[in-house]
Formats: C-alpha cells, structure tokens, sequence
C-alpha cells in the first residue's frame, strides 16, 4: 500500500506548468487534489513517473461571476469551496445541492472541482455538471490555450481529449436562462458511495409548456450521459404525468447502460433510472414554475 | 530513486523541516518521520477515515495526501487535543458516553468532530451523524459516537 517513487515538480505558475508538462510528456502526470490519483497509486494500479502538482498554483483557485450570470471556476477550486460558495448557491443551485453528496468531508476538502473533471469517472458527479450546464473547459499547454465543449470533452471512462501535455484551466459555466428548475436524484448504498444511478435534469418552463429540458445520467454507462429523449418529447408541450412517465421508460430502457456488479443487476439499475429520471424532472418542473 | 524534497510542516504547533522522499504519505510522515502514532492508518486508500487530521483547520484524510503536499501547512493530529490529565471536551465526552470500543477509528472521528463543531456549536443528531459520514467505526454502531458529540458541544457551549 504503497506508492512506486516518482519524480516531483511543485510549479507556482500555469506558465511553468505547462512548460514541465510538454518536457515530460507522457512520462508526467498531473496532481491536483489526488484524491483519486492517490488511492490508485497506494494500489499502484496507477505509477506515474513524474508528477506535476498544481496545489501551489494559486492563480488556478477562483470562482469568479461573469456577465452573463455564469461563472468561471478555477481548476484547482476544492470542492468544499464550491459547496459553501454563496456565489454558486446564488447562481447554479444545483451544483450547491449536488456538492455535498461527493463523498465526504475530508475529500471535498482537497478534492478539486476540475481535477474530477480531467479524472472523468463515470461515477462522478462534476462532469456530469458540466453537460448539464453547457460548462466550456479552458485547456492550456504549452502550445496556446483552446476551449472544448463538455459534450466534446468525455471519451469514455477515465478518458478525456486532455493530452499530457494539457492542464485543465478552468470550467466556464454559462449563465441559466431565468425561471430555470432543476432537481438531483441519486440512489447509493450509502452517505457518500458510489451512486448505482443518479439523474440530473434542469426545465425551462413557458407557463404550462416545457421550454427546455435537459437530463444528465452517470454511473450507468462509461460516462455522463446527456440523454435525448426528453428534450425531443417534451419541449413546447404540457408535462403530463403520462409524457414524463413515457420519457423515463425509454431512457431506462434505450440511453444508459449500466453494468451488473455485486450491488445491483443491469436491470435493477436500469429500473433505477426509470425511477430517478422520472422524480428529478417532476421536481424540476415543480421548481421551475415557482 | 527520485530527488528528495524539503519540506516546512508545523504539526501540533511545532515546525519541522525535513528531507523527505515524495511519495511519502503524510499518514506515514506523521507515524514514522515524527513518532506521532495517535494517527492510525487503516484502508490505507481514503474510505476508512482513521488517519483523518486536520490541514490548516479543514479536515483531510493523511493516507491519501503525499507529505509534499502539506509543505507550508498547518497540521493538527489527535495529540494537540488533551492529555490525560487535562482532556478535551470531545474526549471527555467520547469517555462519558463510552463512544468508543478498541478505539481505532477514534482519533479520526476525533479530529473530524473539532472541525465539525466549529463551524456548527449545535448540532442536531441527523448533523452529527453526517458529519462522521467518511469515518468507519467497526465495534460500537455509532450511536453512542454521536451523542458524544453533541455532548462534547454542550460541554464547549459550557466552557
């Protein structure tokens, strides 16, 4: 239970940063909060041969309001800043409501908002955050700096377009539409485990018409899932009970795929999600037209 | 073998300067390098939340923080708390309400229930309850675990 050695580099600044990560190239990592790096190197599932550890960079901590009344977030941002921020709470309730369900205490204190960006599990609840909230990720190398789209970002589990020499700067979240409802629903065995599933969905309400809904799925399939259904049935009409009942069944059915494991079978999950993606959007509405 | 790096840590209000290897875990930093073994280390992979102490004031989990990354921190183990003679309100209280068995989980439950009570002086048993959340506790079913630390809150709202 113990770390291989590896070389370690503790810059002050994004420039010198990106410098040691293009000299490294594949051979270097990037620790942010490490709190899961870290395990997997106690396990040495993970041996890097370098590490390049951002906690020192101060510029790269921040949660600053932008015009639009989004806010860009700083890669190294802990996640118990996040939580606590009134600016979140302010602006993007949703991420204040999901923060606090991101394991415990001791690792939102050190886990960083873009390090389980860049991480990308499929059980994670911050990339799927950032398909449901249109989020643009600032990656900067050496190179220059470019901007991705969240749905362009994912490439499947642990796998991301970041190249090792990119650092994950910062996640810009576009200001919500007024009247915005939104609502997360997880089931997991316990306070800060794993969900088995987890729905998030945000409505736009035009009186009784749904003027745009978003739903988000993660840990049941090999990343966040921006489902397609409900925005296709559901906008410009009346949210039935009927209709919402109709979308959850399809998406449980045709846009997940969850794995079966000791906790749960493919199709227990997949009920999950009936389940969940049908509360979150009722509680979502229900938000919205207040 | 990788480069050794300096490091500047004040544990327990003492500032210690080592040559330290980086893959070394603060858990075994605190243990081994500075003979504090209040810390206990269990999972040794952050679920267990025995090795939990406190950086700066927020609580963190040491088996999963390499020593290089507190360099400049300020740390504090269960034995900044009390001493036998002169405990603290969370230990005495844990003592009272007989909130611990074998008593390896405790100094982590300990150091994550001070920052707990500093920022909520009184909690109800739901909250209580949530705050130990990340900590592990094998013998005692954690309801006597959490009355001690609303008596412990009590007992500070006394002092």
């Amino acid at each position: 239970m113990k770390p291989a050695p590896f070389d370690y580099f503790a810059p002050t600044s994004v420039e010198e940063a990106v410098d040691r990560l293009a000299e490294l190239g594949y051979s270097g990592k990037v620790l942010a909060g490490g709190q899961s790096l870290i395990p997997a190197m106690n396990f040495r599932m993970a041996r890097p041969a370098a590490l390049v550890d951002l906690n020192k960079i101060e510029e790269l901590a921040y949660i600053r309001p932008t015009d639009d009344g989004g806010l860009a977030i700083g890669t190294m941002t802990r996640d118990s800043v996040v939580e606590d921020s009134d600016l979140v709470k302010q602006r993007f309730p949703i991420v204040a409501e999901v923060m606090p369900n991101i394991a415990h205490k001791q690792i939102r204190n050190r886990g960083t908002f873009g390090g389980a960006i860049a991480h990308a599990d499929p059980a994670a609840q911050i990339p799927a955050l950032t398909l449901l909230l249109d989020a643009k990720l600032k990656i900067i190398s050496k190179k220059g700096e470019r901007w991705v789209d969240a749905p362009d970002f994912f490439m499947g589990p642990f796998m991301t377009v970041l190249e090792p020499e990119d650092l994950l700067a910062e996640v810009l979240l576009p200001g919500l539409q007024p009247g915005t409802g939104s609502s997360y629903k997880q089931v997991s065995r316990q306070k800060g485990g794993y969900a088995q599933a987890a729905a998030i969905t945000k409505v736009v309400m035009d009186g009784i018409k749904v003027k745009d809904v978003r739903v988000v799925l993660f840990s049941v399939g090999e990343t966040a899932i921006l489902t397609q259904e409900p925005a296709r049935v559901l906008t410009g009409q009346v949210p039935t009970s009927e209709a919402i009942e109709a979308v959850a069944a399809y998406v449980a059915m045709n846009e997940c795929d969850p794995g079966s494991d000791i906790h749960g079978t493919t199709e227990y999950r997949r009920n999950l999600v009936h389940v969940l993606v049908r509360r979150s959007l009722n509680e979502a509405i229900e938000r919205a037209k207040k | 073998m990788a480069d050794k790096v300096n490091v500047k840590i004040t544990v327990n209000g003492k500032l210690y300067e080592r040559e330290v290897e980086p893959r070394l875990l603060l858990s075994d930093f605190i243990r081994h390098d500075l003979g504090l073994t209040g810390t206990h280390v269990g999972c040794e992979h952050g679920l267990c939340g025995a090795c939990t102490v406190l950086m700066n004031g927020e609580s963190v989990r040491s088996c999963i923080l390499f020593t290089v990354m507190a360099d400049g921190a300020e740390i504090r183990t269960v034995e900044s708390l009390g001493t036998m003679d002169n405990m603290h309100p969370l230990q005495e209280a844990f003592q009272e309400k007989h909130a611990l068995q074998c008593g390896f989980c405790t100094p982590g439950i300990l150091m994550t229930a001070v920052e707990f009570l500093d920022g909520n002086p009184n909690p109800t048993a739901e909250e209580a309850r949530e705050a130990i959340d990340g900590n592990f506790c094998r013998c005692t079913g954690y309801e006597n675990i959490v009355e001690a630390v609303q008596l412990a809150a009590k007992k500070m709202a006394a002092h």
